[in-house]
C-alpha cells in the first residue's frame, strides 16, 4: 500500500517519471471513416504522438483475385473503394487492356470518362457531407445526400447498381447510354452548380467552420511530396500534379479542365480544391455528353476483348489449318492473356490509384497490387496532427478523405 | 362482471373501458408497441454496406420517421447494425460493442458478408457474423438498397411485437 502510494505521489511533478497520457482512438469511432484506430500519446489535449493501426478491414482483396479470372476480378475492385468504384473499375480494365494491348472505342472512352466524374462527384459529395458532420455541420449532411442520391438514381439507370457499379469492362463499357440517361445527366449538370454554390453558401461564411479549417494541418508542398500525398490532398498544397493531365487516360486529353490548386496547404484550402474539382467534373461530364452525339451507334467494347467467361487454364490451344487435310487442328499453346507485367495509375477521386498486375499467361493474374492512395494518406496522419488538439484529428481525416476498403484491402 | 363484458376491444388485445379514458392490455404488448416504436440503431459501419446505412438514415430515404435514429455510443442503442465485412481482426471489437450495449438488444446482419462473408472467403474474414453474434434479422444483397435495410428493421419490429417475456419476467 505504502510503496504504490508513494510511486504514484512521486510521480506527480516530475516530467520524467510521467507515463503519457494514452487514448485510443477507434476502430470503433463514429469519425475515423470506418475501422481506423489511432493510438495516441497527449499531453493534456495536444498530440504528442500519433500511431494509425491498420488492418481492420483486410479482407485478402488481392490474394482472393489471383483466384479469379481477369474478368471475374474486376467484381472485387469496387469493394477497394466503395464510395468511387466506378474509378477503380477503370484503372483495372486500363491495366489488363494495356496488357492484352486492347485499343477501347472512342465512345466507350466518353462513357467511362463520365461515369468516372460522376463517381468523383459523388465521392466529393460524400467526403463534404462527413466531413461537415465530424466538424458540427448537420444540415451540410443532408443537402450532400439529397444529390448523391440523384447521382446513385442515375447509375442505378445506368448498369442497375447503386454502389458496386463494374459498369466498366475490360475493353469498353458493359452498356451504352439509353436516351433517358442522357437526358437526365443534362439535367443534372445543368443544375449541379447552383448545389455547390448553395453548399458553399452553407459554409463558406460559418465562423466554426473557418476557425476548424483555416490553418489546421498545414502541409508546405515538399513536404506534401515526401510524403507521398496525391490528389487533392497534395494539390490543396500548391503542386498541380494530376494523373489526367500528366498521363492522359480515357477521353481525358479530348477534353477541357483545370486543376485546381490552393495557397496554403491547409484544411480550407483542401476543402476548396475539392469543391472546384467538383466543378470542373460537372463540365468534364458536359463536354462528353455533347461528344458522345458524335459517335451515336458506335460499338462500346474494343474487338477482342475477353469474354465474361474467359479460360482460366494456363494456355488454350491455338487452332490452326492442316496443310493437306483442309480442317482446324490442334496446334501450340498460347497464352489467354499475354505474359508480361504492368502498371497503370488513374487519378481517383481520393489520389493516384495504381494497378500493378503481373501475368503467367494463364486466365488469372499472377499477382495484382493495388497502390491505394488512402494507404499513404494514412501515414501522413502522425506528421500532419503533431502538436494539435484532439479534435483537429477529426478534422485531419476528413481533409485525407481516406476509406479503410482501400486502405487495408 | 367480467373484462369481456364490461369493456370493449379498439384494437387487437386492447380493451378500453366505456367512457373513461382506461385501457386494459397485457404488460408485453404494451412494452413492445414502446420497443419497436424508438429502434435506436448502433452508428457503426464497416464497410461499403456503411455507406448505404448512411444513405437510409440521411435526407432522402429518411429513417427517422420510423423513430430510428443513429446513436454513437453503444449503451445508448438497441440495435447493432453489422454493416460490413467483419474481419478476424475486427470480430472481437464487434463482440466488444455487442456486450457493452444494454438489453434488450438485437443484432440486424447487413448485406452479404455479415451473412455468410459474401465473396470474401479469405483467410482473414470472419464467415458470417452469425459465427459470434446472435443475429435476428438478415438482409442479403452487396450492398443492400436502403429500401432493404428499411424493410429489415420493419421485420426486426414485427419480431419484437411477438415477444413475451423474452428479455426476463415480470410477471
Amino acid at each position: 500500500m505504502a510503496p504504490t502510494l508513494e510511486l504514484y505521489t512521486r510521480k506527480i511533478g516530475h516530467p520524467e517519471w510521467e507515463e503519457p497520457f494514452v487514448v485510443n482512438m477507434g476502430p470503433q469511432h463514429p469519425s475515423t471513416h470506418g475501422v481506423l484506430r489511432l493510438y495516441l500519446e497527449l499531453d493534456g489535449e495536444t498530440v504528442v504522438r500519433c500511431d494509425p493501426r491498420i488492418g481492420y478491414l483486410h479482407r485478402g482483396l488481392e490474394k482472393l483475385s489471383e483466384n479469379m479470372t481477369y474478368t471475374q476480378a474486376m467484381v472485387l475492385t469496387d469493394r477497394l473503394d466503395y464510395i468511387s468504384s466506378a474509378a477503380n473499375n477503370t484503372g483495372y480494365c486500363l491495366a489488363v487492356e494495356k496488357l492484352l494491348g486492347l485499343e477501347v472505342p472512342r465512345r466507350a472512352r466518353l462513357l467511362r470518362t463520365i461515369v468516372c466524374e460522376m463517381a468523383r462527384i459523388s465521392s466529393h459529395l460524400l467526403w463534404l457531407a462527413t466531413h461537415a458532420l465530424d466538424i458540427g455541420a448537420m444540415t451540410v449532411f443532408l443537402y450532400c445526400f439529397r444529390d448523391r442520391e440523384w447521382l446513385l438514381d442515375i447509375y442505378e439507370k445506368i448498369c442497375g447498381a447503386r454502389l458496386t457499379v463494374s459498369y466498366p469492362r475490360i475493353g469498353g463499357v458493359r452498356l451504352d447510354f439509353t436516351p433517358e440517361i442522357i437526358d437526365e445527366l443534362y439535367q443534372f449538370t445543368e443544375e449541379f452548380p447552383t448545389r455547390i454554390t448553395d453548399y458553399e453558401t452553407l459554409i463558406d461564411v460559418n465562423r466554426i467552420w473557418l476557425r476548424r479549417t483555416k490553418g489546421i494541418a498545414v502541409v508546405p508542398p515538399e513536404k506534401a511530396l515526401n510524403m507521398g500525398l496525391t490528389g487533392p490532398s497534395l494539390r490543396g498544397s500548391g503542386v498541380p500534379y494530376d494523373v489526367r493531365k500528366f498521363r492522359p487516360y480515357d477521353a481525358y486529353d479530348e477534353v477541357e479542365f483545370e486543376v485546381p490548386v490552393g495557397k496554403n496547404g491547409d484544411t480550407y484550402d483542401r476543402y476548396r480544391v475539392r469543391m472546384e474539382e467538383m466543378r470542373q467534373a460537372n463540365r468534364i461530364i458536359r463536354q462528353c455528353l455533347d461528344k458522345l452525339a458524335q459517335t451515336e451507334g458506335e460499338p462500346v467494347v474494343a474487338e477482342g476483348a475477353p469474354d465474361l467467361l474467359m479460360p482460366e487454364k494456363k494456355k488454350a490451344p491455338r487452332a490452326v489449318p492442316h496443310p493437306k487435310k483442309g480442317f482446324m487442328v490442334k496446334g501450340e499453346e498460347v497464352p489467354v492473356v499475354p505474359e508480361g507485367e504492368v502498371y497503370v495509375s488513374i487519378e481517383a477521386p481520393k489520389g493516384e490509384l495504381g494497378y500493378y498486375i503481373v501475368s503467367d499467361g494463364s486466365g488469372k493474374p499472377w499477382r495484382v497490387r493495388v497502390r491505394a492512395p488512402s494507404f499513404v494518406h494514412i501515414s501522413a496522419i502522425p506528421e500532419m496532427v503533431k502538436g494539435h488538439m484532439v479534435a483537429d484529428i477529426i478534422a485531419v481525416i476528413g481533409t485525407l478523405d481516406v476509406v479503410l476498403g482501400e486502405c487495408d484491402r | 362482471m367480467g373484462v369481456e363484458k364490461d369493456t370493449v376491444e379498439i384494437a387487437p388485445g386492447v380493451r378500453q373501458i366505456p367512457d373513461t379514458p382506461a385501457f386494459i392490455t397485457p404488460l408485453d404488448k404494451l412494452i413492445n408497441w414502446a420497443r419497436t416504436g424508438s429502434l435506436w440503431p448502433m452508428t457503426f459501419g464497416l464497410a461499403c454496406c456503411a455507406i448505404e446505412m448512411m444513405a437510409t438514415g440521411a435526407s432522402h430515404h429518411d429513417l427517422d420517421r420510423f423513430g430510428i435514429i443513429f446513436r454513437a455510443s453503444p449503451r445508448q442503442a438497441d440495435v447493432l447494425i453489422v454493416a460490413g465485412t467483419v474481419t478476424k481482426k475486427m470480430a472481437p471489437v464487434v463482440r466488444r460493442v455487442y456486450d457493452q450495449m444494454p438489453e434488450p438488444r438485437y443484432v440486424i446482419a447487413m448485406g452479404s458478408c455479415a451473412c455468410s462473408g459474401g465473396v470474401f472467403r479469405t483467410y482473414s474474414t470472419v464467415q458470417g457474423c452469425d459465427e459470434f453474434l446472435p443475429v435476428d434479422v438478415y438482409i442479403p444483397g452487396c450492398p443492400p438498397r436502403p429500401e432493404a435495410l428499411m424493410y429489415g428493421l420493419m421485420k426486426l419490429q414485427e419480431k419484437i411485437r411477438r415477444e413475451a417475456g423474452h428479455w426476463g419476467f415480470w410477471r
